[in-house]
């Protein structure tokens, strides 16, 4: 309430919304019948979660010889698909605690979908290193349990641990988070529902009041756990570019991967949130709400890290060729012209030079370009961690078990079941929930609203605003 | 169990602007407000009504600084007396390698923690079901709650007077 009136500044909720519409509009579609385009989307969902099943089912049955893994190459699609889904993840986070702690305002529209995002992102990405124990049931043995093996603990100086750790905290706090917020919009949709529906959701919404004692504590709550999850979403990538950083294979062998890896999973996770709230908001008509200044906010962050990472693929390359050790010039020498020569075209060419088309606020505001955009940066930063992973092992130090790898139908059926159970959790929680933080944005109407800022401004609100402190 | 209920009489506001000077004036005049209830957090309400700051961020280092010896101790116990195992030549006690497990069980701990007392300080929990004085609070209305069990017929009369005064939309009484 204390920001200063601007006729400059964009508007973050456009149509002249009060609380009561904002609460329709974003209610609204949890309690109708679905429409068409959600019932298609989530019959190809659910179709690729059977996908998964089976294939899941596949491997543990048949065994991990079912994927093309060999000697060499012994991680192959599974981790590139887990260092890709985790990526993923981080924008949630980024978006709900970063920017709340940077004030950045235009956040209330789009965290409550990107948390979501990472939340289901870190699911899909856990499924890959469990799967890949072969024995899935052993899983428990990753945490430090009293056992009658001594007891044996786990290797606590391990980056695999460390991972174990990162991931499951990660896992555990983003959906604490994200729940502690979902809590008063579970109440708003309760207090407007009526016999069963009223009974979930005032079973899920905790008996949420509303009372100023209970918002002071929330947000104080909200606040501390933003400090927490952001230290912690750069320690989560961090400490999966040490499952690679902290072995002596040339290529993975770097000081350089932590920032580069956290750098690239913004820029992924940006690139999933735009194809998630640019379907969202079609689908949903929450244009009001994620409107084109934020797509362009986001496009931001996305040219921003999409050049930090370019900025890194060329410091690898020099510093491959500075450092004189003819094993990391190999290394980096046969990721470029390799036999996966293709995959590092891929990369560069979704990564660092598609991004540059965003220098254009033309382009930056086009829903169409920044829909293709995303698609290829994720395909993009798929191929880098594919690069990073494959091309590397292929070409180890002994020339005799030099090898190749190609994924089997399993592991390719896996990858796009993944994505049927992301895009199945993701349009469950479009039907269940508000898509948008509805006490958040009503926060920010005062103050976002383009009936109070932006072009359209009405002078009577602007008065009141500026008097009233 | 059913509680005690008590006879609440309130007044809906439509703008926090409103519902910030109605809160103003009771403390001014002091009445003895109850409750205020809001859709979303208004921002200068807590020091109007003079709540205390919360302290749920120094129960959040307390947890932090628990997880953080927890984890640091336990690794440390393990690798120097329980079942000591050299990895790469390194010490047994290798402080640097534990720092990553370290950070991420303070965080965990820190994050757990806070939300648990939050929602048990609050009240609230899967299931709860704590009564409501009007299902617009979540929406679009602002509350001011007084408490008028042991009030006369003088003393509520006064109370609605101030509310519509001070521009509450609707007074009504309901027991909770």
């Amino acid at each position: 309430m204390s920001a200063p009136i601007s006729a400059i500044r964009e508007p973050l909720i456009t149509g002249s919304k009060t609380y009561h519409t904002i609460t329709e509009d974003i209610c609204g579609p949890t309690e109708r019948t679905p429409t068409t385009a959600w019932v298609i989307a989530f019959i190809v969902a659910v179709t690729g979660l059977s996908l998964y099943l089976f294939s899941v089912t596949w491997t543990i049955w048949v065994g991990i010889g079912s994927w093309n893994l060999n000697r060499t190459i012994n991680w192959g699609w599974d981790i590139t698909n887990f260092v890709w889904w985790v990526g993923i993840g981080h924008a949630g986070t980024l978006i709900s605690a970063i920017l709340l702690l940077f004030r950045q305002k235009w956040r209330t529209g789009v965290n409550r979908a990107a948390e979501a995002m990472t939340i289901f992102a870190v699911m899909c990405a856990g499924q890959f290193p469990l799967i890949h124990m072969g024995r899935l049931w052993l899983g428990f043995f990753i945490f430090p349990y009293p056992n009658t093996r001594g007891p044996l603990w786990v290797n606590f100086n391990s980056p695999l641990l460390w991972d174990v750790f990162a991931i499951s905290t990660y896992f555990t706090v983003s959906l604490l988070f994200w729940y502690t917020g979902l809590v008063p919009d579970f109440a708003t949709v309760r207090d407007r529902a009526k016999g069963l529906r009223r009974k979930i959701y005032s079973f899920i919404s905790f008996g949420w009041t509303g009372s100023a004692k209970h918002w002071q504590r929330w947000e104080s709550l909200s606040l501390v756990l933003a400090g927490l999850a952001t230290p912690l979403v750069l320690s989560v990538h961090t400490i999966v570019s040490f499952d690679f950083a902290t072995s002596v294979i040339p290529g993975w062998h770097t000081t350089i991967f932590p920032p580069y890896f956290v750098a690239g999973a913004i820029f992924s996770g940006f690139a999933m949130v735009q194809t998630l709230m640019i379907m969202t908001r079609k689908v949903l008509k929450l244009e009001d709400y994620i409107t084109l200044e934020h797509i362009d906010s986001m496009n931001k962050v996305i040219l921003a890290t999409g050049s930090i990472v370019g900025v890194a693929y060329l410091t690898e390359l020099f510093i491959a060729w500075y450092s004189g050790y003819i094993y990391e010039q190999f290394a980096f020498y046969n990721r470029v012209m390799g036999p996966y020569f293709w995959s590092y075209i891929g990369m560069m060419g979704c990564n660092v030079i598609s991004p540059q088309i965003f220098w254009s606020k033309k382009m930056r505001r086009s829903i169409l370009v920044t829909f293709f955009m995303s698609i290829f940066i994720n395909i993009g930063m798929w191929f880098e961690r594919f690069v990073i992973i494959a091309s590397t092992l292929a070409r180890d130090y002994l020339p005799s078990s030099w090898s190749y790898y190609s994924p089997s139908w399993v592991e390719v059926c896996l990858f796009i079941g993944t994505l049927g159970l992301f895009s199945t959790l993701y349009l469950v929680f479009m039907r269940v929930a508000p898509v948008v933080a509805v006490a958040e944005i009503k926060g920010i109407l005062k103050t976002g609203g383009d009936q109070y800022v932006g072009p359209n401004i009405k002078h009577d609100n602007a008065h009141k605003e500026s008097t009233h402190h | 169990m059913k509680q005690e209920s008590t006879q609440v009489l309130y007044g809906l506001y439509n703008d926090e602007e409103i519902l910030l000077h109605a809160v103003k004036k009771a403390k001014e005049d002091h009445l003895e407000i109850m409750d205020v209830y809001s859709p979303f957090p208004v921002h200068g309400l807590d020091n109007i009504l003079g709540l205390t700051e919360s302290r749920i961020h120094i129960a959040g280092f307390i947890y932090g600084l628990i997880g953080c010896l927890s984890a640091f101790l336990f690794m440390t116990w393990v690798f120097t007396r329980d079942w000591p195992i050299i990895f790469g030549g390194k010490p047994y006690f290798s402080a640097l390698a534990f720092i990553p497990i370290t950070f991420e069980v303070t965080v965990l701990f820190a994050s757990v923690g806070m939300v648990v007392t939050f929602y048990t300080i609050c009240g609230m929990g899967p299931g709860v079901d704590n009564p409501t004085l009007d299902d617009r609070i979540t929406d679009d209305k602002f509350c001011i709650a007084f408490d008028v069990d042991n009030a006369d017929e003088s003393k509520q009369a006064a109370l609605r007077q101030f509310l519509t005064d001070t521009g509450a939309e609707e007074v009504n009484v309901k027991s909770i």
